[in-house]
């Protein structure tokens, strides 16, 4: 699957996405720079990874979101094109208004890195398909700001509609309703907080995150 | 240029002594003016000139063939095979960390970042090695909190992983934390760059943040005794912004592994002025920079503020001849203030232009080479007197156990696990073993099988109690630590923090512990590539003054021929036979033991044998290597009944040994002494005759201790020859062990 990752000023796991992408997905994944108007003839997946874009200057992903390259991956979303927002990238989803809702400061106001439980809510998206439905993966957190949050009427359709994907099994930050991921409604923009690139290796402790980048490709096939 | 009002009465405010100003005079053959002179000053200082402590470390071992660039440059490179390199430093941020936590250790991290992609190397860990006072004490809990939230702050938002390192807890702290932060990156052998200017005619580029009043003076501040008016010295902090940090990094390393730059070096301390003047030293060449063209973030900054602030996030470039255009575009690509503000030219001055006019004109090499002091070192009577003191009355508590309880709950001890869930210890996707796990931190090297070790280690205690000694320790603690990982140890930085070195109770300690640093690195083969010197820990109370236990904290680096040929300290699923590598404990001399039960702070520090450590280093070494043990863990504070302790919390399951306490021997110092060169590893069942061959062929002591108990739920601890048992279950030793610090950090 033709994969590029968006490099904002700022960005931190943009190697980090393109070597597990490159691993599991598209041997010739290719970073994007933020100024960028287009996107490479023929993506398919555009990756926005995790980090402080513009060093999180007025809100997370807030300056992010208005970059030239953002037009063009709303172009692409909109084509039905695919879109996985990894931390900092769920925050410009959110503040790009491809997601609903918005993420704060966790509850108890302190940046968390640790493994984290996470329940898969909804294994038929062309993220999760390689899952089973209720099953518990193991993949890290690194954020201070993943508090998802939404008006009860947004997160009452996010329910109703099967969006939440992922499901924090012991919530770590105060996100309503567990969320740790979500899907648009078309179900082709994935954002989550969780960093699925930093479990596609067992050297590294898990590679319950390779599911994702595995389910994307069987979605091509279809 | 002329220049004849003498300034001598104000000396002190340049941070020379009179003795110095008249060095100063006779060496240029005239009076200074007063930018020169507070110039010279900040050069002198302890932080940029080491003017106590550089005449000792010509002790130092520096060389070997793994080494790629030894003292001297921004930071050491140890050559850890298939033409990668790694460049590694640790520094201080101790005196603004005492004043302003946040910031103070932000900017430490964002300093020694720099000085590691300034050779060319991508920064890939950071450890820190923390030291606070009474854990009890409101002002501990608010420089612990402030420190982990700049570290936190400026690391996870530039995104190097924090994995590893130290926090304790010590009285002598109480005024003056230390903050110490070591850095390593990762190089192509062809990337490695130097702070040179090069040659004649080439550009001097400023790049990065512009100059502000933030920082001003700080080498000055940071080389002087601090006091309650230290607090009001806040604007001698400098803030911290890891997004610039960041746009920084990239470009830098984009623009050296492009060939587009001649030399390279960032603004530390003593701002652009020390950047400079040794880059030009570097070079054996003069320059001419012209201030006007330093962009400034206010108006009205006069020269001596352009010189030495140390606003942070900028480096001085110098472009590769007829390629400077190419830089200068990468740069903007990186929206980076860019401005080349002078020349390197055929002489040996130091000239400064502003206004049209020459305002600095200085030998290079005066600035360069500060006055060196050799003093008169003499050990304070007092500590002598702890050492030898008799510890033959303290009594042997009737409950063990609960000393073990007690032990793993002291913050010193105890799971550091809420600091490092704040730091960001994974990102770059390269951390083979997370921090707590294991003796050491491990990093892959992405595209070859190798991993990197490092860690950070020093015994405070030891030091102030036998300084040679101590310092030794802390070199042979690393080397084991790394061991234990299954890291062959290739080299060191050091970071010698001190009181106040006109002391010759503190010069006595300085100049011991170098000479210890110094064996040791040479017994072990890990030789000195580079370090800092944070001198004038100390406070003043009136006329008492109170000074830091003195603390070389010790960083070392080694190499992993294979990163999945290694080890953790956690007892592995299935039962193992437990061995100690190295010798029991025969006294509790200055362990944290006497100290936390008996309130003693005394006794004799285990002695130290670099042969016998060499050898147990072997020992680990190969027992790893030939897939003998996958779980390593050397005792240190608390000694083999802590550590035994912490292999069963963490690998969730019981154990039983059995230890013989040989005639005349306590059982506590068998249980709680701290002797060196110890390591306990774990055999699984079967393969124990494998193992004892091995380690008899290399004449490495051993003794089997007993069992790891996978199902049971209790540490069991038999002395034989003392009739005493401790046990007490995995859940109690947890709890103690985990509470601490989440009360402490709140």
């Amino acid at each position: 699957m033709n994969t590029a990752v968006i490099q904002f000023p700022g960005s931190n796991c943009d190697a980090d996405a393109l070597h597990a992408v490159r691993l599991t997905l598209d041997p010739d994944a290719q970073f994007v720079w933020h100024t960028e108007a287009e996107l490479p003839p023929g993506t398919e997946l555009v990756f926005l990874p995790g980090g402080f874009s513009y060093g999180d200057h007025l809100r997370s992903g807030a300056i992010a979101a208005r970059s030239p390259i953002m037009a063009a991956v709303k172009a692409h979303a909109g084509r039905g094109g695919f879109v996985l927002g990894v931390c900092n990238g769920f925050q410009v989803l959110t503040e790009a208004g491809l997601l609903p809702g918005a993420l704060s400061r966790n509850r108890d106001l302190h940046f968390h890195c640790a493994p984290v439980h996470l329940r898969v809510e909804n294994a038929q998206t062309a993220f999760t398909g390689a899952y089973q439905s209720g099953q518990v993966l193991e993949i890290p957190i690194a954020h201070g700001e993943g508090n998802y949050y939404a008006d009860p009427e947004t997160i009452a359709r996010l329910e109703a509609e099967g969006r939440v994907v992922f499901r924090y099994v012991d919530n770590p930050n105060g996100s309503l309703n567990d969320i740790a991921g979500i899907v648009n409604e078309r179900g082709n923009v994935l954002g989550m907080m969780p960093h699925p690139e930093r479990a596609v290796e067992a050297l590294l402790g898990s590679e319950d995150g390779r599911g994702i980048f595995e389910s994307l490709k069987g979605a091509l096939v279809q | 240029m002329t220049h004849t009002e003498s300034l001598r009465p104000q000396a002190a405010t340049f941070g020379l002594t009179t003795e110095e100003y008249d060095l100063l005079v006779s060496r240029l053959g005239r009076e200074p003016n007063a930018l020169e002179a507070a110039i010279v000053g900040a050069m002198w200082s302890e932080h940029c000139g080491y003017k106590n402590s550089r005449p000792l470390f010509s002790a130092f071992p520096t060389t070997g063939p793994q080494v790629l660039q030894g003292p001297g440059e921004n930071a050491g490179v140890v050559d850890i095979g298939e033409g990668w390199g790694v460049a590694f430093k640790m520094e201080s941020h101790n005196h603004p960390s005492a004043v302003e936590p946040v910031q103070g250790a932000a900017t430490g991290v964002g300093g020694i970042l720099r000085d590691i992609f300034a050779m060319g190397a991508r920064p890939f860990a950071v450890l820190d090695s923390l030291r606070f006072g009474n854990p009890d004490s409101p002002r501990t809990r608010f420089l612990l909190n402030g420190v982990v939230e700049g570290i936190s702050h400026y690391g996870n938002a530039i995104g190097v992983p924090t994995v590893g390192g130290e926090v304790t807890f010590h009285p002598s702290y109480q005024e003056n934390p230390l903050v110490n932060v070591m850095a390593l990156g990762l190089l192509r052998h062809e990337d490695l760059a130097k702070g040179t200017m090069g040659a004649v005619g080439n550009q001097i580029v400023y790049v990065g943040s512009k100059t502000g009043r933030d920082g001003l003076g700080g080498a000055v501040f940071s080389s002087a005794d601090l006091s309650a008016a230290s607090q009001a010295d806040r604007p001698a902090v400098q803030v911290g912004d890891p997004f610039m940090e960041k746009l920084l990094l990239e470009a830098t390393l984009e623009a050296i592994q492009a060939g587009l730059v001649a030399g390279v070096q960032d603004m530390g301390a003593a701002g652009l002025v020390s950047s400079t003047c040794e880059m030009a030293y570097r070079a054996g060449l003069g320059i001419t920079m012209d201030l006007d063209r330093v962009p400034t973030r206010e108006e009205g900054m006069v020269p001596m503020e352009l010189c030495l602030s140390e606003s942070q996030e900028r480096m001085i470039l110098v472009p590769m001849p007829g390629r400077e255009g190419e830089l200068l575009d990468l740069l903007a690509k990186w929206e980076l203030d860019v401005v080349t503000i002078g020349e390197v030219e055929a002489h040996d001055r130091y000239r400064l232009t502003w206004k049209g006019e020459v305002v600095c004109d200085l030998p290079v090499a005066l600035l360069n080479e500060a006055p060196k002091y050799t003093r008169e070192g003499v050990e304070s009577p007092d500590i002598r007197a702890k050492r030898e003191r008799d510890l033959s009355g303290v009594p042997v508590p009737g409950d063990l156990g609960a000393v073990l309880v007690d032990l793993l709950s002291h913050p010193t001890i105890a799971s550091k696990r809420p600091i490092f869930e704040r730091y960001d210890h994974q990102v770059m996707t390269n951390t083979v073993v997370v921090p707590g796990a294991a003796d050491a931190a491990v990093l892959r090297v992405k595209g070859s099988r190798m991993g990197v070790a490092a860690t950070s280690d020093c015994n405070p205690r030891f030091v102030y109690l036998d300084p040679y000694t101590g310092a030794a320790a802390a070199v042979a603690e690393a080397a084991r630590n790394l061991a234990c990982v299954g890291a062959t140890p290739l080299a060191i930085t050091d970071n010698l923090n001190f009181g106040n070195p006109y002391e010759p109770g503190v010069y006595y300690q300085l100049g011991q512990a170098v000479a210890g640093i110094a064996d040791a690195c040479r017994a072990l083969n890990t030789p000195v590539t580079g370090g800092n010197v944070s001198l004038y820990n100390q406070y003043a109370e009136g006329d008492h003054k109170v000074a830091i236990h003195p603390t070389p904290t010790i960083g070392m680096v080694g190499v992993l021929p294979d990163v999945t040929v290694r080890a953790t300290l956690d007892l592995k699923p299935g039962p193992h036979t437990l061995y100690l590598l190295g010798e029991h404990a025969t006294g509790i001399g200055a362990s944290q033991y006497l100290e936390t039960v008996h309130g003693l702070e005394a006794g004799r520090v285990p002695e130290l044998d670099l042969e016998l450590e060499g050898r147990v280093i072997e020992g680990t070494l190969a027992l790893i290597r030939a897939g003998l043990t996958t779980t390593a863990h050397d005792p240190s504070e608390g000694g083999l009944a802590v550590a035994l302790a912490e292999m069963a919390i963490a690998g969730g399951q019981g154990l039983q040994v059995t230890l013989n306490v040989p005639e005349g021997v306590r059982p506590d110092a068998v249980l709680f002494g701290e002797a060196h060169s110890r390591v306990i590893v774990a055999v699984p069942v079967g393969h124990e005759e494998a193992a004892q061959d091995l380690l008899g062929g290399l004449g490495v002591p051993y003794a089997a201790l007993g069992e790891s108990l996978p199902g049971s739920d209790r540490v069991t601890i038999v002395l034989s020859g003392a009739n005493v048992q401790l046990s007490v279950s995995l859940e109690t030793l947890k709890a103690a062990w985990e509470a601490p610090l989440r009360e402490i950090l709140g």
